[in-house]
């Protein structure tokens, strides 16, 4: 299948050997920055799935005056069905918050404080039942979802995740249409050594070819080379960023799924290139005779 | 139709019928072509400058689509050929080009076994072939040169040796001497002869009278304005009748 990437010597001698040809630079950097978008958008949903995990099971129970209540909600809670965990934010941490709020006021203790608890529900648990049990004792009881909180920043990184992902397709783009105007240039270039291969007998598949492995060791050598140069630059992000990234989302930014799909991006994109390079040059030469 | 049949029978190898041929919206340049060489021939082709003799050789090895009528070659329909075919048509034919056409990056010796490596032979199937053929134009020297760096009449013989490597059916020759001496054009001629002889169709343009004096038993035709005339008057019954005969 690969065998016109291999073809005996004299065939690889029918096209001159132009040194310093645009190609493998322009595929280069659509690759570096293929590489670095890609890696960017894996990293955020990466995120976004430990941020999403983090609370997919974690409900909060407001009760706007707290006291003695809170305690009552607390063991309603316990004994509710499907709850793993049950733990009242300590009134310094409520404090805390509220501080970045309202400053120096938060600390007056006449400040009429909410209790504050969360509660982990097993999977599959039915939240409407919890709150139902908590609220039959603390009718005043407030229950919210952490996912619906955070709704809006899931949202802000489903949208940065789609907006990688085209931008990896429009590089593509960018790159296919870069190939049909190189494929366009060589073919102009060797107008007359084609002509004479047409004249003893050369079919187009024949010509083709030649052109299809010229652009496809192009786009090798330059995907190969952004794509390296991508990986050297994200690595060295990843070292000055590592430790905080790393506390955050709990591990690697990118995991060997992740970094699989990376490496593949030169083979696509030379795969890519060297599809739309024979189809380019298969519909010049039928414009001719 | 009649003509046709008659053709047939005779062996023809390349059959005209009320062929022309205009270059985009100009004259036509070629008008009416109307006859038929025979398998085996050796014919000349004369003319005045800008008669159409390249134009006619064109239409000959399928650089070129007549604008009207119909072409047959090796029995076959040339126009209802798809584009597909025509590779296949083109190996059974060897031309060497008034212009020469050697591929400038190629040596001398790759320039000639290009037919052979398009037609699927092997290394070992070209190399001593090719050999020989250059030494026979005596070029075994300059095998490894470009044709830049060859003389005009280094790469006239260059493209004369490609054009018959792989021993075709047709070989079409559009003044293939015009750039050697008399000596190394009597040489290729011979060449020509003997390629006839293994039963190769011959056709070579040229003003040179004393190549066709030369040359026993070949056949004239000659273009002027775009009309074959006939020096011989037999033209609807050419020269496959008179080889015949
Ligand atoms: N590609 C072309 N486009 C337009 N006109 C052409 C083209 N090729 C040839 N012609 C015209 O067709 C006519 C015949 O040209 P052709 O080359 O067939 O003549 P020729 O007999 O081979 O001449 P010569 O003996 O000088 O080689 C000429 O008038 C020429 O100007
Ligand atoms: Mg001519």
């Amino acid at each position: 299948m690969l065998s016109w990437m291999f073809p005996p010597v004299p065939e690889r001698r029918l096209l001159p050997d132009t040194r310093g040809r645009p190609m493998p630079w322009v595929i280069g950097i659509m690759m570096f920055v293929t590489v670095v978008v890609a890696a960017a958008g894996l990293a955020i949903a990466n995120s976004a799935s430990v941020v999403r995990g983090g609370v997919e099971n974690r409900y909060s129970i407001q009760i706007p005056d707290g006291g003695e209540l809170a305690a009552t909600a607390a063991s309603a809670a316990r004994s509710a069905p499907g709850v793993t965990a049950v733990r009242p934010v300590p009134e310094a941490d409520v404090r805390k918050t509220l501080k970045s709020w309202l400053g120096d006021a938060a600390s007056n203790a006449d400040l009429p404080l909410p209790s504050l608890i969360d509660i982990d529900l097993a999977a599959g648990a039915d939240p409407a039942a919890v709150e139902q049990r908590v609220r039959s004792t603390v009718p005043q009881a407030r229950f919210t979802a952490y996912k619906e909180q955070l709704a809006p920043l899931a949202r802000s990184l489903t949208a940065l995740q789609w907006l990688a992902l085209g931008l990896v397709v429009l590089m593509a783009v960018a790159t296919a249409a870069s190939v049909v105007l190189a494929a366009r240039s060589a073919l102009e270039a060797n107008r007359t050594s084609i002509e004479i291969m047409h004249g003893v007998g050369a079919t187009d598949e024949q010509v083709a070819r030649l052109f299809q492995r010229r652009i496809a060791i192009d786009a090798f050598i330059g995907g190969a080379a952004g794509a390296g140069l991508a990986a050297l630059t994200l690595l060295l992000v990843a070292g000055v960023s590592g430790n905080i990234m790393g506390d955050l989302v709990g591990g690697s930014l990118i995991g060997p799924g992740g970094m699989l799909l990376l490496a593949l991006l030169p083979l696509a994109f030379t795969l890519l290139a060297t599809v739309v390079a024979r189809a380019a040059v298969l519909k010049a030469l039928r414009a001719a005779l | 139709m009649k003509r046709w049949e008659r053709g047939r029978t005779l062996t023809a190898i390349v059959e005209f019928d009320s062929v022309g041929l205009r270059y985009g919206t100009g004259a036509e340049v070629l008008r009416d072509l109307d006859f038929r060489l025979a398998r085996g021939g050796f014919y000349f082709l004369t003319g005045p400058s800008g008669a159409g003799k390249t134009s006619l050789l064109k239409l000959l090895y399928l650089a070129q689509r007549p604008t009207r009528g119909r072409i047959r070659l090796f029995d076959e329909e040339l126009s209802e050929a798809p584009r597909d075919a025509l590779p296949a048509f083109r190996r059974r034919i060897g031309v060497v080009f008034q212009d020469f056409r050697l591929i400038r990056h190629l040596s001398a010796f790759d320039n000639v076994a290009l037919p052979l490596r398009f037609a699927g032979k092997s290394e070992a199937e070209v190399e001593g072939p090719v050999r020989e053929m250059l030494a026979w134009v005596g070029l075994a020297d300059r095998a490894s040169a470009r044709p830049p760096t060859l003389s005009g009449g280094e790469q006239q013989r260059v493209a004369i040796a490609r054009a018959v490597i792989a021993q075709p059916e047709l070989l079409v020759a559009d003044e293939p001497t015009g750039n050697v001496d008399a000596e190394m054009a009597a040489r290729l001629l011979h060449l020509f002869d003997a390629l006839n002889r293994l039963g190769t169709t011959v056709v070579v343009a040229t003003h040179d009278m004393s190549l066709i004096a030369a040359t026993r038993g070949a056949q004239l035709l000659r273009l002027e304005g775009g009309h074959l005339g006939d020096p011989t008057g037999n033209l609807r019954h050419p020269p496959s009748a008179v080889g015949l005969a």
